[in-house]
């Protein structure tokens, strides 16, 4: 009896899910800020995406600027000035009317020296941060202080804050508002009754009523409650767990193609680096990065480690990056012969099966990754194999991420180092910081005064011509070029860039996978759960 | 000795010499990969599979057990040598050495020892050879991990110092140097016994732990703690049972230690 009542209690409590309409996920943190300007790491980003209304959003499948509260805009000739025509009508989820003034206060708040985040960042120049100048209620102009080509897509993680409502930052103009939060149980997200957006059909969305993101670390508990239906999606799964999901459900996984994200390894290039000199007349040696490069199969690494998710990769750039990707790059195929020949031409000598250089010293260096990252840690082990192949003795030492940041960052005491880069903007201009030789995060030579090789000044000149140049094509030229001598120098060798992969249940409908963060949820509020999108707020 | 201890001796002879002669008896090398077998099923060519990269399981489980079955129980050694010194000493002279030793080991215990493992890690030499850095890291986890015995052994030891036994042998003039080597240790054997046979599996443990963050054995390396690593996702085991075979026989070892270790218990 007592067993019954307990079924048709959880029988009860499915159906009120049913009933509540409602879209759950796992963020794998709780966020450390709901002020959309503060955003840094991952679980803040997706609450501020599925909150925040923006003047322009980057479309995730046509990587197109889409106009969202801005019905239009409209450059400068000299490329200073973009005028916006906002949307009219348009109200925050407490009610607040949202204006030209909005647009003010938000960049007046961006321009704030103290706030430090990525989307501030990501607005201030060398000359300084844009100003707005309200030209009416729904007109303003950004006005930056140089040329800013590109500068659309910053919009993309700019929300728009009211000047004007009680509740702060809390008054959103996305199609969500914050309903609730409980520090390390979940984030309920409700759908704002003042949404603008309406579909084809005429009806306003989102069209799920609430969105509970639980905040659970295990990525083994998250795939559990997945397959017990208990979850809609996992935006982001490894090659492995979805291999498995796809053995189970193969109409609950989706793969969005190859990512923006890069694995890439990279020797020490630093002269003062405290290791040895005729180790670091290797690493110098263009010939010599590029044998390594040669002597790694990433066709091996893209079907072990990542289960054929991933693509070999040639340069910085995705192939999912569609206007900049460099398509006459092709990737190094793996060819130990080719290898060991420009080694040969470095003075490099093969004898009984250990690589000695032109003074005898056996090749032998140390490639430091960041620990716990099994599929890091399994690419080192090939790659420590595909080198012992041309005789080069490789020890893979896994650290813990602080130290590992510690050492390529401020001693400097490694000899190559095994990463990845997460790309979230298509643009180049936000990598200018690891291609220019001044940079702090041009790792394998970072801060120089002038540029220490003829290749990197020549990086250097074409990044700031992509940078002040305004038609989109000129920039391309310029940094396809940039993407060919990275290649021929191999200052980063780039290995593979990893799928997209995500999971979808059956029952969650409109998901699309998308190869930009935040992946399957790009399109939440278009999202529906049943049969039938609900006619009410028609 | 009963069937089960003749049967649980046979065990470990046969665990020990596989380990020990891995080199001959092992059908491939251990960081071999055979890149087109990847997660292999047993089959006559790989007895316990292959791994995520192709390497032969049942080869890695062996090399691994020769590391975990010399390098655990050389660091359960160090930690109850030191246990047993610290602990002794507190509990045989009393009054501030004990209070001392017992300092000591609450110190220890409230430690971020883990921390101070990964500091020392990352500072060693970067091309430290992963055999020399195994040896630091079994060195390092045998000289924390004495607290926790040294508590239990000062409980005994303390026992022991007040029994009546020990008072006699004093009235008698027995000196305290005799005491101890007479009277007090081989009454201490027992549980210095039950904390080295407790720590093996847990340094065995604190090794897989370990790997997680980086400090463990390091690629291509084996050891029964990075073997274990496998077991961390429950659909993974459940389709490919054979995963838990490093799991089997660290439970069938630490077992078999168990069993002869109750039977010497029982006979002293």
């Amino acid at each position: 009896m007592k067993r019954r009542a307990f079924l048709l209690a959880s029988l009860l409590v499915q159906a009120g899910a049913q009933e509540k309409n409602e879209l759950r996920f796992c963020l794998r943190a709780d966020p450390k800020t709901f002020d959309p300007l503060k955003v840094e790491e991952e679980s803040s980003g997706i609450v501020r995406y599925l909150t925040g209304g923006v003047l322009i959003r980057v479309h995730r499948q046509t990587q197109n600027p889409i106009a969202e509260l801005a019905t239009s805009w409209k450059r400068s000739a000299d490329g200073r000035r973009i005028s916006f025509a906002l949307r009219r009508g348009v109200h925050y989820s407490d009610g607040t009317p949202f204006d030209a003034e909005d647009v003010a206060y938000t960049f007046r708040m961006l321009a704030d020296p103290n706030l430090r985040s990525p989307a501030a960042d990501s607005f201030r120049f060398a000359q300084g941060a844009p100003r707005v100048e309200v030209k009416g209620r729904y007109e303003a102009d950004v006005v930056f202080p140089a040329p800013a080509p590109g500068a659309e897509r910053l919009f993309d993680s700019a929300p728009i804050l009211s000047s004007r409502s009680p509740k702060r930052e809390l008054a959103v103009l996305g199609p969500y508002e914050l309903a609730e939060h409980k520090p390390g149980v979940h984030v309920l997200l409700r759908r704002n009754p003042h949404y603008w957006k309406k579909d084809e059909a005429g009806v306003r969305l989102p069209y799920v009523d609430t969105i509970r993101m639980e905040i659970q670390q295990n990525r083994e508990l998250e795939m559990m409650r997945f397959r017990r239906g208990q979850l809609s999606l996992i935006s982001s799964l490894d090659a492995e767990m979805y291999e498995q999901l796809a053995a189970q459900m193969p109409s609950g996984v989706v793969d969005g193609g190859p990512s923006l994200d890069a694995e890439f390894l990279w020797f020490n290039q630093i002269p003062g680096a405290g290791i040895d000199e005729y180790k670091k007349s290797w690493f110098r040696s263009a010939r010599f990065r590029q044998a390594v490069s040669r002597a790694i199969s990433r066709d091996d690494l893209c079907r072990v480690v990542y289960k054929g998710r991933a693509q070999p990769a040639a340069g910085p750039v995705s192939p999912s990056n569609r206007f900049w990707y460099n398509a006459a790059l092709k990737p190094h195929s793996y060819d130990p012969p080719a290898a060991l020949r420009l080694l040969a031409e470095e003075g490099f000598q093969l004898r009984d099966g250990v690589l000695r250089d032109r003074t005898g010293n056996a090749t032998e260096f140390s490639l430091i990754t960041n620990a716990g990252n099994r599929a890091r840690e399994r690419m080192g082990a090939m790659i420590q194999q595909d080198l012992a192949k041309i005789g080069i003795k490789m020890n893979l030492v896994t650290l813990d991420f602080r130290s590992l940041i510690e050492r390529i960052t401020r001693g400097f005491q490694y000899e190559a180092c095994l990463l990845g880069l997460v790309n979230t903007d298509l643009d180049p201009n936000s990598q200018m910081n690891v291609w220019l030789s001044s940079g702090s995060s041009h790792q394998w030579n970072p801060n120089q005064k002038r540029p220490e090789t003829a290749w990197e000044a020549d990086i250097d000149r074409l990044m700031d011509a992509q940078a002040t140049a305004l038609d989109p094509n000129k920039r391309k030229t310029s940094f396809d070029r940039v993407q060919q001598i990275v290649f021929e120098q191999a200052p980063f060798i780039y290995l593979v860039h990893k799928n997209a992969l995500g999971a979808v249940s059956p029952a969650l409908r409109n998901a699309r996978a998308s190869a930009l963060w935040p992946q399957i949820l790009w399109n939440a509020e278009r999202f529906s759960l049943g049969p039938e999108v609900s006619s009410r707020g028609r | 000795m009963t069937l089960f201890e003749k049967a649980s001796a046979g065990v470990l002879c046969a665990v020990f010499g596989a380990s020990l002669f891995c080199g001959w008896i092992a059908p491939y090398p251990y960081d071999l990969q055979i890149r087109d077998m990847t997660n292999a099923a047993p089959s006559a060519r790989f007895w316990l599979g292959a791994d995520e990269l192709g390497r032969d399981r049942f080869s890695r489980l062996l090399y691994g057990s020769r590391i975990s079955l010399l390098l655990a129980p050389a660091a359960a050694l160090i930690a109850v040598g030191a246990a047993a010194l610290i602990g002794g000493v507190g509990g045989l002279l009393g009054g501030v050495w004990d209070r001392l030793a017992m300092a000591a080991a609450d110190l220890f215990l409230s430690l971020p020892w883990l921390f101070l493992l990964l500091m020392v890690r990352a500072a060693l030499p970067l091309n430290t050879p992963p055999v020399a850095s195994v040896l630091v890291t079994f060195a390092l986890l045998g000289s924390l991990g004495w607290a926790g015995a040294a508590r239990v052994i000062r409980v005994r030891a303390r026992t022991l110092a007040t029994a009546d036994f020990a008072i006699q042998a004093r009235a008698c003039g027995t000196s305290r140097w005799r005491l101890l080597m007479v009277h007090v240790l081989p009454n201490l054997k027992a549980v210095m016994a039950a904390q080295f046979w407790i720590s093996i599996p847990l340094f065995v443990l604190a090794e897989a732990n370990l790997g997680l963050l980086g400090l463990g054995v390091s690629e291509p390396l084996p050891s029964w703690g990075n073997l274990l690593r496998d077991l961390e996702n429950f659909h993974r085991v459940r389709d490919q049972p054979w995963l838990l075979a490093p799991a089997a026989l660290l439970i069938l070892v630490v077992g078999c230690f168990q069993l002869l270790y109750d039977r010497g218990e029982v006979s002293s």
